[in-house]
């Protein structure tokens, strides 16, 4: 039996919180290849194709950033609150440091994290890179991550987390106060590759104001030890926007317990989580909550999840309207591939095995907005590889 | 092309096709009628190898192989085809890229195919996701155009289908079947027909198809029996007259033997 709350409970005192200076790399292709490699797939381009900046985070020290764009900012948190000093009016603004014990560890060991900024009116055409790599042995690595999207701006940032390869131990405390301002758009794209022995913990509050938009797509696709993560975000103003998507696979000993809380407090407000899991020999708890406050909002929650093999699949959506006047709905299912599907797709000549491949790509294939083509081939790649492993 | 011998077919322990006979050779037509629920769709079933339809007697040769046991791929790519009447939804897999799995040689052109079956706007959609009874058939004949198959099961071709679109779909059919009535410019008719290689069964409950292609003959079955085979247009006669309840009474007379 596949327990639900396995691997919570999470001792931090288990952890280093130091770790020694990795030294600043003033070129991306200077960058370790073991380390190169893992960053490349969770999508931090070398290159710096199609990108407008990077911010490259190893365990405790910022080895990497840089912004080829007027008028938007990247830097490690601590430079930022150097130069920016009404930086305080936003740090832990949404979250109290006594949340949790992680919240907690991340305010009395704090190691840096990013601060991403787009000035009013600035519109990016590419994304912001940044990766979270833990290369140390037994880390505990605690960021705190400010994102900014002054009025009328548009931001877009890809945000990788990877470890070492061979890691057998580590934490990752990660606090996210994302900031959408006035008819500002933010499209947020994470994907994790943690290891299978690393635990998770982010921590993220989203505000958005009037005829603000929130993106944000969440992709783990590979083993980790447990991750257990339920941003909350506030739609504030009227006609702001949310929508989340989270495509995940549990594998053999992975826990994951990922959803995300929306809260519509303003008219006009609209709100969609999408989320797709797939256990295969590991378990996923897919929340989903959404609170309606006011008339005239619409919310949709539409979780999905395949359990192959053996392993525990648990979706939990949940609605709540305080007035009347709210729109409201779910759609949750968790259960095998339909043979029916199978055979049809055997009909028109694959075999079983290229037949199930092909019904978990399209299950996973939720569209997403704003992916580099790159990244969605390389997201194509690592599907095909992941099920591999699944069957 | 395929041949059916004394076939006895269960489906949870319930006979559903009795001692079933059928031959189907190389270029024809055949049209397959039937009450509702006389087992018309379990054979085609069968014939694919669909799971649940167990073969306890009998067994099906196509091309000269026994395919009784053989996998529901295998049958494709020897030759067989089929086009369902309710297709499940593939969530996240494009029509595009179902008919590209159609396409084994890599010899279609997906969009050629699509613009002739007016079908170019539903490619970069989920297969099947939310499609109507007549953009179904369309989507299940564009995969059948393909994949070319040698031997076309077609399943009520005509339901579901409104009037305007039924001629389209017959059209297609016949095309599908190389049998399309084309004014023949550059080749005598006879050179064209020649390359007719496809055969087909058809199933057809109401026998409206029959309006709109061509067949060479007809079949009826009733409750799990092959009860009559002649000219299709004589039974569908039959059946515009009096319904199927002559079929009954040959039906009843052929139980005795079996």
């Amino acid at each position: 039996m596949f327990k639900r709350n396995k691997a919570l409970d999470i001792n931090v005192e288990n952890y280093k919180v130091d770790a020694k200076d990795h030294a600043y790399v003033e070129k991306l292709s200077q960058i370790e290849s073991t380390d190169a490699r893992q960053l490349l797939d969770v999508g931090v381009d070398i290159d710096e194709n199609a990108r407008i900046g990077t911010y490259i985070q190893k365990d405790k020290s910022v080895i990497h950033c840089k912004t080829m764009q007027d008028g938007v900012e990247v830097m490690g948190i601590s430079q930022a609150r150097e130069k920016h000093g009404w930086l305080s009016d936003y740090m832990w603004k949404n979250i109290s440091p006594d949340t949790d014990k992680f919240t907690l560890q991340a305010k009395e060991n704090p190691h840096e994290g990013y601060f991403i900024r787009a000035l009013a009116g600035v519109k990016t055409k590419h994304p912001v890179q940044s990766c979270l790599y833990i290369a140390k042995e037994g880390f505990s690595q605690n960021v705190h991550n400010i994102v900014i999207a002054e009025e009328d701006s548009e931001l877009h940032i890809i945000t990788g987390c990877a470890t070492a390869p061979h890691l057998t131990s580590g934490l990752h405390v990660g606090i996210s106060e994302f900031y959408i301002k006035r008819g500002a758009r933010l499209t947020f794209t994470m994907i994790h590759d943690w290891g299978e022995k690393i635990n998770v913990r982010p921590r993220t509050v989203i505000r958005v104001d009037e005829g603000g938009t929130i993106i944000s797509n969440y992709i783990s696709l590979r083993p980790v030890g447990s991750l257990q993560m339920f941003p909350t975000t506030y739609l504030n103003g009227k006609g702001a926007v949310a929508r989340f998507n989270s495509i995940l696979v549990a594998g053999r000993g992975s826990f994951l317990d990922v959803g995300s809380r929306i809260v519509l407090n303003a008219p006009d407000t609209r709100a969609e989580i999408i989320s797709r899991g797939i256990s295969s020999g590991g378990s996923i708890i897919a929340r989903g909550d959404l609170v309606g406050k006011v008339a005239g909002i619409k919310a949709h929650l539409e979780c999905k999840g395949l359990i192959l093999n053996d392993g525990l699949m648990q979706a939990i959506p949940e609605l709540t309207g305080y007035v009347p006047g709210v729109e409201m709905s779910h759609e949750a299912a968790v259960g095998k591939i339909d043979q029916q599907e199978i055979e049809y797709l055997m009909a028109r000549g694959l075999d079983e095995e290229e037949a199930i491949s092909t019904i978990v790509r399209g299950f996973l294939n939720v569209d997403i907005e704003g992916l580099p083509a790159g990244l969605k081939e390389k997201l194509d790649r690592t599907v095909s590889e992941t099920q591999k492993d699944m069957m | 092309m395929l041949q059916i011998e004394e076939l006895k077919v269960e489906v949870g322990g319930k006979t559903i096709l009795d001692n079933l006979n059928m031959e189907i050779p190389k270029g024809q037509t055949h049209i397959l009628f039937g009450p509702n629920g006389s087992g018309k769709t379990s054979l085609m079933m069968t014939i694919m190898g669909f799971s649940g339809y167990n073969v306890t007697h009998g067994k099906i040769t196509f091309k000269g192989e026994d395919i009784t046991g053989l996998p529901i791929n295998e049958r494709a790519r020897l030759g067989i085809g089929v086009s369902f009447q309710r297709p499940p939804t593939i969530n996240g897999l494009k029509t595009r890229n179902i008919v590209e799995i159609c396409d084994v040689n890599r010899s279609a052109n997906v969009e050629e195919l699509a613009k002739k079956l007016n079908f170019t706007d539903f490619l970069d959609r989920d297969v099947n996701r939310n499609f109507s009874g007549g953009e179904i058939k369309r989507s299940e004949l564009l995969q059948l155009m393909a994949q070319q198959p040698d031997l076309v099961l077609l399943d009520e071709p005509e339901s579901g289908v409104d009037l305007e679109s039924i001629v389209f779909i017959g059209d297609t059919i016949n095309s599908l079947l190389h049998r399309q009535i084309k004014c023949p410019r550059e080749r005598p008719h006879k050179n064209i027909i020649e390359g007719q290689k496809k055969s087909a069964l058809v199933i057809t409950h109401t026998g409206h198809i029959l309006d709109y292609i061509t067949a060479d003959r007809g079949q009826v079955l009733y409750n799990g029996i092959l009860c009559c085979s002649r000219n299709a247009r004589e039974i569908l006669k039959w059946i515009r007259e009096y319904g199927y309840e002559e079929c009954v009474r040959c039906s009843n007379e052929i139980k005795p033997w079996i």
